[in-house]
């Protein structure tokens, strides 16, 4: 149990920058996630909070001691790495004994020989032995003990991974993409049972993916990190409807938010692709771009923007419909809930948005604020779809 | 005839190519075996015959270990040769612990030292060497026999690529457990290496088992003597131009290292193959 606090950490390898001042601050019993893509500095995070790695400037604290300095195992936290680096020429209980032994045992003690012969390390044994087939039991794994990590399925050890973290009882547990070795039907069954090891434990979890999918189904809070930097910081559905950046809208939510290319008007007014659009900002006129996620797009007669469809996807509960319009670079993806109601690839089409669904950004990226202007000067034209 | 004709011109080629090569490789120890049990008057006999008329073989094995006290080279070989791969293991080990997986100021030129000095041929330096042993008073002695060997420098540069494709969450999952660096080497990177100590251990074993050149430099005691050295002795001293109990003796010298290499073949081709394709 510890609360975790990252005061503006900075680290630099080989002359790079790769943590640009992070500050964060994460609660006591949190399951917090830090995701971005690959190579934006959240394991280098993970690492120095762990204290494999030292920061460059800038400190931690665990439950409000500093830990600089502390070496890794006396910082009491436990990790998860995606490799499960389990012992290869250890069996499942000696893999997962070991974290117990090098706290438990003194180092005559566990001497290969003279250690057998010593009666307190037998006490010591009985209690590891006791430990290691709790946790075996509660991770559904004690068939498994005599195995090596090498007769097991990559479920397996992922468990056996997870099992050595817990046996310790540490302040606060680390996950470096522990998932993405697993295949997909896996990685969604352990997300579950991650979750749920979670409200078992209610200890701090610090959970790094570039999965966003993992960090929106799994978290509490998800930090998002892009060029070594934490952009946002917030709940799940916050950070998904609330983007405060591009480079977060973009990066949170599958398929990936609409970005059309806009301009703010003199007059306060938004255009997209030579549109009016029926919202406002009080931004100062200019470029700008205005994002709508695929659920928000409306198909149907009735709308202002026009393309064809260039490629359906069909999941069976729901449906993506790519729409290539003029002036964009990319297809507009739109989310069609009823699959049964697809348009053939080729038609033409018309589509929208309403303008609630309108998160607009600036040149350099930062949200602007949108509001609908009160005055409906026509009726809603999605209203039919 | 029909079978013969599916065999390709050039895989015949190959093989013939290959057969001979081996023959020479074999020859030398086929005629050690001839020799050995062959009686004297047939060595010297001017017809070529590599099977005995008269299978002398028990007569000169008998004579060889009535002559030395083979038991004792056997003995000192042996001691010799563990002591120099263990010593040379307590040093590689956590030498190349450091090369493949610590960050610290100069390691790569340390290295690179450390490639260079493989190139010294040890003729190079064996009279510093030797005067070094001297000052030290500990020559004609088993620490002057083993002392020079313990770091192999060849054994660092083989165990550093082999812990170069251990993969480093594993450290950091020992670290996170609570094991010393030295702790990790032992208990973590030792285990992993099993097959590159193996392989090591055959090198670092009949090279030493086999030294002719340093046992003969350091040593005088005939109790101390390798089993190289006991032979040569043999040779001058004890058995004069008797071929036969000397070739015994190669023959009962040589035995360890090719039982241990049967044991060990597996071992030793999956070592070998390890670090040639890393």
């Amino acid at each position: 149990m510890a609360e975790i606090g990252i005061r503006a950490l900075h680290k630099a390898f080989d002359g790079a920058d790769v943590l640009k001042g992070v500050d964060l601050t994460i609660e006591d019993g949190e399951f917090i996630s830090l995701v971005g893509p690959s190579g934006c500095g959240k394991s280098t995070l993970l690492r120095i909070i762990a204290g494999l790695e030292p920061q460059s400037s800038g400190e931690i604290w665990i439950d409000g001691a500093n830990a600089d300095g502390v070496r890794p195992s006396a910082r009491n936290l436990a990790m998860v790495f995606q490799s499960y680096a389990l012992y290869p020429h250890l069996s499942v209980f000696d893999n997962i004994a070991v974290p117990l032994r090098m706290k438990r045992l003194s180092a005559l003690e566990r001497m290969p020989l003279i250690g057998r012969l010593m009666p307190s390390r037998r006490r010591a044994e009985r209690t590891i032995r006791e430990d290691v087939e709790r946790v075996a039991g509660q991770l559904e794994i004690s068939p498994l003990l005599k195995r090596k990590p090498g007769q097991l399925s990559g479920g397996q050890r992922q468990r056996v991974a997870v099992g050595r973290a817990i046996v310790r009882q540490p302040r606060a547990f680390l996950f470096d993409e522990p998932l993405s070795n697993l295949d997909a039907k896996l990685r969604v069954h352990m997300r579950a049972e991650i979750a749920q090891l979670h409200r078992q434990l209610k200890t701090t979890f610090i959970y790094v993916t570039h999965d966003q999918a993992e960090a929106m189904t799994m978290s509490g809070r998800i930090a998002v990190m892009i060029g070594g930097e934490l952009i946002q910081v917030g709940a799940p559905a916050a950070v998904y409807d609330d983007p405060q950046d591009i480079r977060v809208a973009e990066f949170i939510g599958t398929p990936k938010i609409n970005a059309f290319p806009a301009r703010v008007r003199s007059d306060g007014r938004l255009e997209a692709l030579g549109h009016v659009l029926h919202a406002t900002t009080p931004s100062p006129a200019g470029e700008c771009r205005v994002c709508v996620r695929p659920e928000r797009i409306e198909l149907g007669a009735s709308g202002l923007l026009s393309g064809t469809v260039v490629h359906l996807e069909n999941l069976g509960s729901e449906a993506f419909v790519h729409i290539g319009s003029a002036g964009m670079n990319a297809p507009v993806v739109a989310r069609v809930n009823d699959p049964s109601q697809l348009p053939a690839i080729g038609a033409a089409i018309s589509y929208g948005f309403a303008p609630e669904a309108i998160r607009a950004f600036d040149a350099s990226g930062k949200r602007i604020a949108t509001s609908v202007p009160s005055r409906i000067e026509r009726p809603r034209e999605m209203a039919i779809v | 005839m029909r079978a013969l004709g599916r065999i390709h011109p050039w895989s015949a080629v190959r093989h013939v190519l290959l057969l001979a090569g081996a023959l020479v490789m074999l020859i030398p120890f086929i005629w050690m075996l001839s020799t050995a049990s062959k009686p004297q008057t047939e060595i010297f006999s001017s017809d070529l015959h590599l099977i005995p008329y008269h299978f002398a073989l028990w007569d000169n094995l008998k004579i060889a270990f009535a002559k030395a006290d083979l038991w004792r080279y056997l003995l000192n070989g042996l001691i010799v040769t563990i002591l120099i791969f263990a010593l040379q293991v307590l040093v590689a080990l956590p030498a190349a612990y450091a090369f493949a997986k610590l960050r610290f100021l100069g390691r790569d030129v340390l290295f690179a030292l450390v490639v260079f000095c493989i190139l010294i041929p040890p003729q190079a330096t064996a009279i510093p060497v030797f005067l070094l042993l001297h000052k030290l008073g500990v020559l004609d002695s088993y620490i002057a026999l083993v002392l020079p060997f313990t770091i192999s420098v060849f054994g660092i540069f083989l165990m550093r690529q082999f812990f170069k494709t251990v993969p480093d969450d594993l450290i950091d999952a020992a670290r996170m457990d609570g094991i010393s660096e030295f702790g990790i080497v032992w208990r973590v990177m030792l285990p992993t290496a099993i097959p590159a100590v193996t392989a090591f251990g055959i090198f670092s074993v009949v090279a030493h088992w086999n030294d002719y050149f340093w046992p003969l430099i350091v040593l005088n005691s005939e109790h101390l003597q390798t089993p190289p050295l006991a032979v040569a002795h043999f040779r001058n001293n004890e058995a004069g131009t008797n071929y036969g109990p000397l070739m015994a003796a190669a023959m009962v010298i040589i035995a360890p290292l090719v039982i241990a290499f049967l044991f060990a073949q597996r071992r030793f081709i999956e070592g070998i193959t390890l670090t040639g394709i890393k």
